[in-house]
C-alpha cells in the first residue's frame, strides 16, 4: 500500500506552490516578505456570487490586504442604451442586478415617467409596488440560501429556492418571464394583471409565512451560525457615510434609513412598513435586518393586494388586436422632451440610481446607473482586511453583491 | 459630526454664497430637481466646505455626462447627500474635452475612490491626485475611453490572441463580401 508521501518544511518553502483547489492560486511571495503570501481568490469562485476577484495577503490566516478587482463581467449596458431606444433599454436594465429585476425596471421607469411629465395609472402603481417587494423577497431568499450554502448549511438553500421558485411562477404568470419579466413599461405595465394573480400570491403569502418562521427557527439561534456571522466583518456607521454604503449594510449599524421613507416615490407612502434596524454593524445584524425586511416585504404585497385599485393599467390604450397597429405604437417609440433627471430607489442591495438625460430624441443621450453592488463591494477591504480568511466568504455573503450590477 | 451644522439646501446655497462668492456659474431646475453649475477652479474648496461644514457627509454619486455636440466639454456631477437633515445637492463642473483634468475628493469621501477610477476608465478623466488612478472595470491594456461620445459603439478591434486578420470587425465583413465561400472573387 503506498503511503503518502509528506514534503518536510523545506521542500515546501522551496518552491511555489500550486493549485489548490479550483479557484484558488497559491502564490509564495518569492521578496522575501516573511511568511505572507498572496491569494488569488476567484474570479471564477463558487463563494464570490459571480465573478469577483480578491486579492488576498495573507499572514498564516490572517488576511492582511486585500484588493477587490472588478470587470469581468462589464458588459458596457450604458453605453449600449445610448444606442437604443427608450423602451429597447428596459430589458438591458434587467440584467445589471439579475436578482431583483423589476426593482431595477421600476427606477428606471420612473425616472423617464419624471422626464415625459407623466405619473402612470394608480393602479399601476400598486401592482408596481407589489411585483418590486415579491422581487425584493426573491432576491433577499437567493442571498439567504447561497450564504447559508457558503458555512454549509445546504438545506436552507434547497428551501430558499423553493420559496423563490413561487415568485419566478408569479412573475411567470403576470410577465411570461421568470428571471427577467420585463413587465414595467414608461406610463404602465405590458398589461393588467391575470386572472387568478391574487389568490395565487395569497396563497404564497399563506405559504412563505411559516417558511420563513423555519428559516428562523434553523438559523437565527443556531449555534455554529452565530459563531460564524456574530461579530464578523463589522462597519461602523461613520464608514458606511464615508464609503456611501446604504441598504441593509447601513440599517444594521442602528441607522433608519430607508430610500422608500426618505425620498419616498410611486406610492409607498400608502404603505404601512416598518424599517428594520440592527445596532452591532456584523455579518449576524445583516442577516438580522435581512430576514426583517422580507417579513416587512411581505407586509407591503399584502397591503398592495388589499388595496389594490381597479382601473386602466396603462396611460395610452394599448390594443392589441392588430399586430401592425402594435408595431408603430406610440407606447413603444416614443420621444422624451429634453432634460435631465436623478431618480434614486430602494433597491435590495441599497440606493439604486438612475441618472437619464435627454436631448428630445427617442433615446437617452446619457443612461447612468448608481448600482449598490458597485459602492458595496469597493468597501470589502473595510470588512476583510485583519479577519480570517475563512470569514472573507462571510463577509462577502454579507454585502451580498451581484457582480452584473457591479461591472453594468 | 457634532460640530457640524445640519444643512437643507436652502442653508447649503447661503453658505456657498457666503464663504465662496461667485462660486456659481449657473442655478437651473430640471423635472423638479435643482442643478448648481459650479466654476471649475473652485470646485475643491466647495465641496470641502460643504462636507466640513454643512454636513454632506455622503458622496452618493459621481458622474459624467459627455456634452460633444453642443460644445466640448465634460459635465462631471456630484451627488451630495446629509444623512442629518436628509438633504441632497446637485453640483455639476465643466471639463474641456481636450484637458479633463479635476481634483480628486477621494481624500475627502472614500466613496470617490471608486468612482473617480470608473470615470477615468471610460471617460478619461484624470483627477489629480488621486491615491490609485488606473482602469476599474476595463482591461489595463484597452486604448480609448468607450463612453465618450466620438467613441463609436461597436467599433473596437477584436482582441483574440493568434487573430489571422487584422482590422475592424466591419472591415473584416466588409472583405468577405468580396469573396465566396473558397477565398476567390465572385463571378
Amino acid at each position: 500500500m503506498p503511503m503518502a508521501i509528506l514534503p518536510n518544511d523545506a521542500q515546501a518553502r522551496g518552491r511555489t506552490m500550486k493549485t489548490i483547489s479550483p479557484g484558488v492560486e497559491l502564490e509564495r511571495i518569492s521578496s522575501g516578505a516573511g511568511d505572507k503570501f498572496v491569494l488569488n481568490m476567484g474570479p471564477q469562485h463558487p463563494s464570490t456570487h459571480g465573478v469577483l476577484r480578491l486579492i488576498l495577503e495573507l499572514d498564516g490566516e490572517r488576511v492582511t490586504r486585500c484588493e477587490p478587482v472588478i470587470g469581468y463581467l462589464h458588459t458596457g449596458i450604458e453605453k449600449q442604451c445610448e444606442y437604443r431606444t427608450y423602451h429597447q433599454v428596459i430589458p438591458l436594465i434587467d440584467r445589471m442586478d439579475y436578482l431583483a429585476g423589476p426593482n431595477e425596471e421600476l427606477g428606471y421607469v420612473l425616472a423617464v415617467e419624471k422626464l415625459l411629465g407623466i405619473e402612470a395609472p394608480r393602479r399601476t402603481r400598486y401592482i408596481r409596488v407589489l411585483i418590486a417587494e415579491l422581487s425584493r423577497i426573491a432576491s433577499h431568499l437567493v442571498w439567504l440560501g447561497t450564504g447559508a450554502l457558503e458555512l454549509n448549511v445546504s438545506s436552507v438553500f434547497m428551501y430558499c429556492f423553493r420559496d423563490r421558485e413561487y415568485i419566478n411562477d408569479l412573475f411567470e404568470a403576470a410577465s411570461g418571464a421568470r428571471m427577467f419579466p420585463r413587465y414595467f413599461r414608461v406610463g404602465g405595465l405590458i398589461d393588467d394583471l391575470p386572472e387568478g394573480f391574487t389568490e395565487q400570491a395569497r396563497g404564497f403569502i399563506k405559504s412563505f409565512r411559516p417558511h420563513l418562521k423555519e428559516y428562523h427557527g434553523l438559523l437565527t439561534r443556531n449555534p455554529i451560525w452565530m459563531k460564524r456571522t456574530v461579530g464578523v466583518a463589522r462597519v461602523s456607521r461613520r464608514q458606511c457615510m464615508d464609503y456611501a454604503l446604504t441598504g441593509p449594510i447601513l440599517r444594521a449599524t442602528g441607522l433608519e434609513y430607508d430610500i422608500r421613507r426618505a425620498f419616498p416615490y410611486s406610492v409607498y407612502p400608502d404603505f404601512d412598513f416598518d424599517i428594520p434596524t440592527q445596532t452591532a454593524g456584523d455579518a449576524y445584524a445583516r442577516y438580522l435586518v435581512r430576514m426583517a425586511e422580507m417579513a416587512q416585504s411581505l407586509k407591503i404585497v399584502e397591503q398592495a393586494l388589499d388595496k389594490l385599485p381597479e382601473g386602466p393599467v396603462n396611460t395610452v390604450s394599448r390594443d392589441l388586436s392588430d399586430r401592425n397597429t402594435y408595431r408603430s405604437h406610440p407606447w413603444r417609440h416614443f420621444v422624451v422632451p429634453p432634460g435631465e433627471v436623478y431618480q434614486s430607489i430602494e433597491s435590495p442591495r441599497g440606493e439604486k440610481g438612475y441618472y437619464v438625460v435627454s436631448d428630445g430624441t427617442n433615446k437617452p443621450v446619457r443612461m447612468r446607473m448608481r448600482s449598490p453592488s458597485f459602492i458595496n463591494v469597493q468597501a470589502l477591504p473595510l470588512l476583510i482586511e485583519g479577519s480570517w480568511l475563512a470569514d472573507a466568504v462571510v463577509a462577502i455573503a454579507s454585502v451580498d453583491p451581484v457582480l452584473g450590477d457591479v461591472d453594468r | 459630526m457634532s460640530d457640524e451644522v445640519p444643512a437643507d439646501e436652502e442653508a447649503a446655497l447661503a453658505l456657498i454664497q457666503q464663504r465662496h462668492p461667485g462660486a456659481i456659474a449657473d442655478d437651473y431646475s430640471s423635472s423638479g430637481q435643482r442643478w448648481l453649475l459650479i466654476r471649475r477652479e473652485m470646485i475643491y474648496e466647495l465641496l470641502q466646505t460643504l462636507k466640513e461644514q454643512a454636513g454632506f457627509n455622503v458622496l452618493i454619486d459621481l458622474t459624467v455626462l459627455d456634452r460633444l455636440g453642443q460644445e466640448p466639454v465634460f459635465e462631471v456631477l456630484y451627488l451630495l447627500h446629509a444623512q442629518e437633515t436628509l438633504t441632497r445637492l446637485r453640483l455639476k463642473v465643466k471639463v474641456e474635452r481636450d484637458h479633463p483634468v479635476l481634483p480628486s475628493v477621494s481624500g475627502l469621501w472614500s466613496s470617490a475612490n471608486w468612482l473617480e477610477r470608473e470615470l477615468y476608465d471610460l471617460y478619461g478623466i484624470v483627477f489629480e491626485g488621486h491615491p490609485n488612478l488606473k482602469r476599474l472595470l476595463l482591461p489595463d491594456d484597452w486604448t480609448g475611453h468607450p463612453l465618450r461620445k466620438d467613441y463609436p459603439l461597436t467599433q473596437e478591434p477584436v482582441q483574440f490572441i493568434g487573430l489571422q486578420h487584422e482590422g475592424l470587425p466591419s472591415e473584416q465583413i466588409a472583405k468577405q463580401g468580396e469573396q465566396d465561400a473558397y477565398g476567390h472573387p465572385p463571378q
